[in-house]
Order: structure tokens, then sequence, then C-alpha cells
């Protein structure tokens, strides 16, 4: 049937495509009502990214990116909502650089303390939003933002001079890191150089596709997320579920921060990135949760975000990028679901062709979709 | 075309509604006499809903015409298919739970009498005049499954429907209801409205039906009037081919039990008891049919077997193992097959690919796992191995769950939960929303599983089948098992008077003469 796997790819591209194209054109609207070109601004834009040294920033940026959204599309395959990716984001990396600073190992063993530390610094944030959602039944969501300014308020702790802070001029660090637990990027001469942790993203990609598509985990995972009540008389433990995804999502969620902590920063300062959790919910939203979609989705994004700043050379204002990612998130939403939608309709269609074609008895194949019918007024 | 000199309500001529590549509906002919009850019986997927959605509205036809009082007729949309008078009365009830009665009528058609005490005669006044007994102000979700249907109703003839469109409507009623419903019917009837009644229940049809239309294909194959016909002419025409005659079998049953079920008692969370002091034994090679009104604790017990609710006292035994506190997954890798109640909530993910709904359930075992890893390539070898054998009528296994008609995604189910060979399999409605040729072979299936030692706990809303399948008849009553019969000799009334709680104990079935044909094509051989 492989009518039916082409149906599918062109079903997962028609709805990015389809929002893609909205978000611009929207883009170009909101530009024309503010008497400006509708244009322009999208061609510097594209024009940006064939500047070596951009593209070095993209892929990196993109890295963070990618690493958060994974961490929010292991929630969303089963219908579970992590939108504290930020804080355990946040936590994870600042825990790091902490260990970092303090433990002087040799690379071999100071580096997977390191990621041990992001992770298990991540699942706990997450773990006790999963614990209050099973024991006490307390909404993910509600539970993980508040998580998110408690994290900000215990970072805000943990850099007190007299607690793990050091001061740098203005700034509040946490010391500079062991050099052993640096991870050297790949140098690419003027362009600059690529986060060494861009690698441990992909890893995380092709597991994550491993876990979701080939592991009895993954097909429960995705069966709580497909139906909920199914899942549970199939013999998932529902509670156990959301536990061990919130548990994984928060660990993934606290390796985001790695790429740029040890390959580049080597301290946690108040300059680091912060919001990189809530911008990785709106790019698994248009990656679709799948590791391919999220690369790419990670990738525009980031190059909305490094191109942008070009604009305000050219009269235009750098935050069309904020806006045109806005209306992506939006569009993405809508367009998904009435994708979804017509898709379902679609092949329930065609198996009623296929079944009559094979003269198949009981063949219209529409019994299904009557159940969303209004009854009349 | 008016028949026997007689109005026509409704004339639908010639209908054709091609889907891209499909023909739904082919020269379709229907006559409906006004103040008649006219039947359209169907397999599942023979274009009957095609052709009602239609009528009401919601399809336009590509060829052919419909009249209304003999005035043609072209429908854009439900509404304008009221204003002639039509209306629809859905399978699944669109009722809001915690709206009254009242509220529900009126909502939507603000505009026909208000929302406040002229409305309220309204609704009064329909109710007295077909002897309905609504309450306008009681909240729906205190109505029972028949009072809904009742208040469906009036909210249709509230809009001012002539004729009336009832989708399966006898489905979710016990046969007592039944006989209710049919009187309301009766005095519609009586009023001058007509009324369109769709069902797979031969028994029902002939015996409510003024005239009947079989379509088959997406085509209309015959007419008939019940007083001349019996339900096996009925099912052939329907099927289009000889029935498969139910065989009748030997008693399978052994001394060997495999559920043992002792004083199992399961509590809401404010106490209450939902179940109490139940205890059963299912042996193996037997079928035991569990009777009962829905929401009488059939659900709860389903939930506590299968494990998705923990008992509060009492056990569950399993062949010697005493399974009272095993978590559900544990339960189905030792042997408990499952057909639930409603496929779409508990037996399939919709959205999934068909041999996704394979492993559905049975994620653990083989072929569908090595280890940890899952064996995709083996698990979809296995799907078209069971799409074959159950005759699950499909282009592939690609294709949703959802893209299947009921009988079909029931088929893999059964296949399914028989593929793992099970020791004791439960299965809640079995044939519910299938079609005559699936239900058949869904109880072959059993049959032959339970030859093969299988211990089978039963529920159904259809007595004939439970009657017909089953070696030990229970009936459940309020959470408790209230009385047992035998199921070579009690009939469907009778189990009915018990499930209302109005026999209990042993129940004998009185010596009146029987009523040959009541239901013929139901499984109405075996045990004993």
């Amino acid at each position: 049937m492989k009518k039916f796997d082409k149906e599918r790819v062109l079903l997962a591209v028609a709805g990015p495509v389809l929002a893609l194209a909205v978000a611009f054109v929207l883009t170009a609207i909101v530009l024309l009502a503010s008497g400006k070109n509708p244009v322009e601004p999208f061609s510097i834009m594209f024009e940006q990214a064939s500047f070596s040294d951009i593209q070095v920033r993209i892929i990196n940026q993109a890295s963070l990116y990618y690493i958060a959204a994974l961490a929010v599309a292991i929630g969303f395959r089963m219908n579970l909502f992590n939108i504290g990716v930020d804080g355990q984001y946040l936590l994870g990396a600042m825990i790091t650089a902490i260990v970092g600073a303090h433990m002087d190992l040799p690379a071999v063993l100071q580096i997977p303390l390191l990621m041990l530390t992001a992770i298990l610094t991540g699942a706990f944030w997450a773990g006790i939003v999963g614990v209050l959602k099973v024991t006490r039944g307390v909404s993910e969501v509600v539970a993980s933002i508040m998580l998110n300014a408690i994290a900000t308020s215990v970072i805000g702790y943990l850099w007190l001079p007299n607690v793990f802070g050091v001061k740098v001029g203005n700034n509040n660090t946490t010391g500079e890191m062991a050099e052993s637990g640096w991870v050297t990027g790949f140098d690419l001469g003027k362009a600059g150089e690529i986060y060494g942790l861009v690698v441990l993203a992909a890893l995380l990609g092709i597991g994550y596709w491993i876990v979701i598509h080939r592991t009895r985990f993954g097909f429960d995972l995705r069966a709580s997320g497909a139906s909920e009540t199914a899942a549970a008389a199939s013999g998932v433990d529902p509670g156990r579920m959301v536990l061990t995804a919130m548990l994984i999502s928060g660990g993934v969620a606290g390796l985001a921060g790695l790429p740029i902590l040890l390959g580049d920063t080597h301290t946690y300062s108040l300059n680091f990135p912060t919001g990189i959790g809530f911008l990785g919910i709106g790019i698994a939203l248009l990656g679709r949760n799948s590791p391919v979609g999220i690369a790419f989705a990670a990738l525009l994004w980031a190059w909305l975000d490094k191109a942008s700043p070009e604009l305000d050379f050219h009269d235009y204002d750098k935050e069309i990028a904020v806006i045109m990612q806005g209306l992506i998130v939006l569009s993405v939403v809508v367009s998904y679901e009435a994708v979804r939608e017509w898709g379902l309709r679609r092949q329930q269609r065609r198996v009623g062709a296929e079944l009559a074609a094979g003269h198949v008895l009981g063949a219209d194949g529409s019994d299904n979709n009557v159940k969303k019918e209004v009854a009349g007024r | 075309m008016a028949v026997n000199g007689q109005v026509t309500a409704v004339e639908l001529a010639g209908i054709t509604k091609r889907f891209p590549g499909v023909v739904a509906n082919h020269d379709i002919h229907l006559t409906v006499r006004k103040g008649t009850v006219h039947a359209l019986v169907g397999e599942n997927g023979a274009g009957k809903s095609t052709l009602m959605k239609i009528l009401y509205g919601m399809q336009k036809p590509d060829e052919g015409t419909i009249a209304v009082d003999g005035e043609q007729v072209s429908f854009s949309s439900p509404a304008d298919a009221i204003v002639r008078g039509i209306g629809m009365v859905h399978q699944h009830f669109m009722l809001a739970d915690n709206l009254t009665v009242l509220e529900n009528v009126v909502l939507g058609s603000e505009k026909l009498h208000g929302i406040g005490a002229k409305a309220r005669r309204k609704i009064k006044e329909i109710s007295d005049r077909y002897g309905f007994g609504v309450r306008p102000d009681v909240l729906v979700e205190e109505l029972g499954v028949a009072e809904r249907q009742r208040v469906e109703i009036l909210k249709v003839l509230f809009r001012g429907a002539r004729t009336l469109i009832l989708d399966e409507p006898t489905a979710v009623l016990v046969p007592q209801e039944v006989d209710a419903l049919f009187a309301n019917l009766r005095e519609l009837k009586a009023q001058g409205l007509s009324v369109i009644f769709i069902s797979h229940k031969l028994g029902e049809v002939l015996s409510v039906a003024d005239e009947i239309t079989v379509i088959r294909r997406g085509t209309t194959v015959g007419t008939a009037v019940p007083a001349e016909t019996t339900p096996r002419q009925l099912a052939e025409l329907m099927v289009g081919s000889e029935l498969p005659t139910p065989e009748t079998a030997e008693s399978t049953v052994t001394d060997r039990p495999v559920l043992t079920v002792e004083d199992l008692r399961l509590e809401t969370a404010g106490g209450k008891a939902l179940l109490d002091d139940i205890s059963f034994t299912i042996h193996a090679g037997e079928v035991l049919g569990l009777a009962g009104v829905e929401g009488n604790g059939q659900t709860e017990l389903v939930d506590a077997l299968i494990g998705l609710k923990h008992a509060d006292s009492g056990t569950i035994t399993l062949a010697g193992d005493v399974i009272t506190a095993w978590p559900t997954r544990k339960r189905r890798e030792q042997g408990v097959g499952y057909i639930p109640e409603d496929r779409h909530r508990h037996g399939l993910l919709l959205e999934s690919p068909l041999w996704e709904n394979r492993i559905l359930g049975h994620v653990t075992e083989r072929p569908n796992a090595k280890g940890v890893w899952l064996d995709p390539k083996a698990a979809q070898e296995d799907t078209r191995r069971i799409v074959e054998e159950y005759d699950v009528r499909t282009p592939g296994i690609d294709v949703t769950a959802a893209s299947l008609s009921g009988g079909n995604q029931q088929k893999l189910i059964v296949g399914r939960e028989m593929s793992h060979k099970p020791r004791f399999l439960i299965a809640a409605h079995p044939t519910r929303g299938v079609d005559v040729g699936a239900q058949a072979q869904i109880w072959d299936q059993i049959r032959e599983a339970r030859r093969e030692g299988l211990a089978v706990l039963l529920i159904s809303a259809d007595l004939d089948e439970l009657i017909g399948l089953s070696d030990t008849l229970r009936v459940i009553y309020n959470g408790r098992l209230v009385a047992d019969a035998d199921p070579a000799t009690i009939t469907p009334e009778e189990l009915g008077s018990a499930m209302t709680g109005a026999a209990t104990g042993h129940l004998e079935h009185e010596e009146t003469p029987e009523t040959p044909g009541k239901a013929p094509e139901s499984p109405e051989d075996e045990a004993r």
C-alpha cells in the first residue's frame, strides 16, 4: 500500500507548507499596513542566510532549539504539555555550570558527569510536576509554569556571592568551568566555530526516533497520546506513563543549554539565553513532533533570529521576525488541524473507493465520520 | 406515486451519489407514505447513512429527485430539511447532560417558541399528544436512556417535523423499552406523521414497520410487506446470499474452572457500592451470559476484570492464580482477552494504521515485540494474516482504523484478541453496530474458541444473542447478580423482566406456547 504512504508524506508536508505560506503572507500584510515594502525584508533575510558566519550562528542556535523542542515533543506525544521546559533548561544549565566549576576530573569523566548532572537536574525539576500530577491530579501546565518561576528564584539565590555566585563586573556568573569540561567545536576559520555538542543534538534526535517508533515504551507513549482510554485498556499504567514521560522530557530539557555552555560561555551568567524552552514549544508544534520536522523548524527559527538584526541597518524593524514567528505558530495550529481532518476524511473516501473497486460488500466507508454532525435546528 | 390511494410523505427517486471513485448510492427509490412506519434495512456500509444524509440535507445527490408532500425539493442543509418537516434522531444522542429537558429542546431553535412559558407549553402539548411523559424541568443527566430518546424525538417534533428519521433507535433499549418506543411510534403515525426507521434488528422491523425497503451495496434491492415476510427472507435479501445456518453445537462446558470471582465489591469514592457480592465461576468451554439494563454495573465489572479498576474487596482467580492485584498488562499477557464495549474508546487507536492497532493491548507479546524492541515487520505480517483470516475488508494494513466500517473494526479486534490464544475472554457487546454478515462471523469465532476450551464472559444488550450463545445466564441489577436462568428454556421477555429487577432467583420458564419465528436470525441453537 505504497499509495497510502505517499499520502502520509503529502499530508505531513502539507500542514507546515500551508502554515508557512500563510505566515509569510500575513507578515507581508503587516509590512504593507505599516507602509513598508512587503518583500524586501525577506530578501534581506534570505541573503543573510548565504553568509557563512551567519550560517554557523544559525546552526549553533538551532542546536539549543532542537534539544528543547525534542523535550517538548516527548510530552506532546502523549498529550502532556510540559510548558516547564524553560525552567528545566535554565536550572539544568546552571547546576551543570556550578558542578563544572567545582569539579575537575579528566575530560572523559568530566563531560559525562556534566551531562548526567544536566539530565538529573532537568528530570528532577520535571519529576516534581509528574509526581504532583499523578498523586494529586495537579495539571502539569499549572505546576510547570509555577516551577518556571521558582526556578528563576532558585537561580537568583544560587548566584549570590556567598552561595555559588562569582561577580564579574556587573555580571552574575557561576565562575569559570574547569577546562576539562569544555567541548571543542568544529573550527571553520573565519566563519566561526560550530559547537561540538551539535552532535549531541543530532544523536538525541536519532535516539528520540528510535525510542518512539521502535520500542515498546514508545508505542505505549504514542498510544497514551492517541487515546488515553484505549491505552489504559491496553495495559498502560497511566500514572507511571505520565511520570516517565515527564522525567525523560525534563532530562532532555536539562541538556538543552549544554551546547552553548560547554562550547562557548563556560559559565552560567546573566547573558545566558533565556526563553529557549518556550520557543521549543512553537518549534515542536511546527515540526509536528517528528525529529526531522523539528530540525527544519529549529533551523527556520534560528534563521529568523540570526538574520533579522540585519534589518535594522536597512530601515526595517528586526521585530518583523518575531511577528513572523508568532504568526507561524498561530497558522500552524489552525492548518494542522484542518489538514488532519481533511486527510482523515480523504482517506476514508479512498478506502471506500478501493473497496468498491475490489467489489467488496459495504463500500461507502462513510460510517465513521458521521459522529460529528450536528442535529438540525 | 401514491400507494393504495394514500398520500406520499416523502419520495426519493433515482437517487445516485458518487464520491470520487465510489458510488455510495445508485438509483435508489424510496416511497414513504403518510402515517406509516417505513423501515430501511441493510448491512453497515450498504449506503443507508448516505441516503439519510441526503434526505436530511447534509449531502446533495448527484442525480435523482426528492419530493416532500408531492413537491420537489432541494436541500442544502439540515435547516432546509427541517423547514420541510424532516427531522432526524441520531443514534448517538445529542443532548447536553447539564441542561434541563426544556433547555435542550429549545437549544438552537429559540426563535420558534421562545425559551420560557410558551416553549414549556408547547413541549407539554407534544408530550401529552404522543404519550411521551416528558418532564420539561428535569436535568437530562437524571434521565434514563429511553427517556433521553423520547427527548430527542420531542426535540425534532418541536421543530415541526412531520417525517422522522430514527437511526437504530432500539440499539440501546431493553425489550420493555422497545415496546414503549413502538407504542410511541404507533401514536405518531396515528396522528399522520411518518417515520423512517433504520435498523439491523429484523424481528423488530417486522413488528413495527408497515413497509420495508431493503438496501444492499448502495441500491434498493426490494421492498417487503412485514405480514408476508420472515426475518430470514429479509436477512437474505439484505446480505444477498443464503445465511449460514447456525449449527447446533454440543455443550463444551468442562468442570475446569478458568475464572472464579468471589464476593467482589467495588465502591465509588464516596463508599457507595457499584458492585456488591458478585460471585461466579466460568469453566473452560463455557460462555457465561450477563444480562442487564445498561448502567447496572456491567461496565464496572468489566473494568474490575481487566484491571482498570481494582476491587475494594473480594478475589478474582484466573486458572489458579489470584489476579486481583495484577495490573492490566499482566492480566492481558496471562491470557485475558478483551473485546471492549466501546471499541472507539477502549479498543482502537482510530488515527493509527491497522497494524499498530494490531499491536495495541499486546505490545509486550510476540509477534509484536522482541524484548523491549518492537517488531513492526512481524506485526505487519501478522496483521495481514488477521485481515485475511477474519475477513477484515480493507485495501491495506496502512490505512487508519477510522477508515474502516464498524463491523470491520470489530473483526480486527476479535482477530487480534483471538490471535493471542486467550484463556478467558471478556466480550462486551461483541456485535453491537455490526452488520449481519460480520455478526455471524463473530459468533462463529466465539463458538470456535469455546470449543477449544475458552471461557467467555458475554455481555450483550441483544437478548437473542445472549440466549443463543450462552451456556449459563446471569442477570445483573443494581450492581448485584440477582437471577440466573437456563438459556435453553428462557425467553427474552422473561429475561427482560428480571433485568428490571422484577424477578430474582432462578428464573423458570413458564410454559406458554413458544412464539416461533420471534427472531430466527439470532443464534438460536446452542448448548444442550
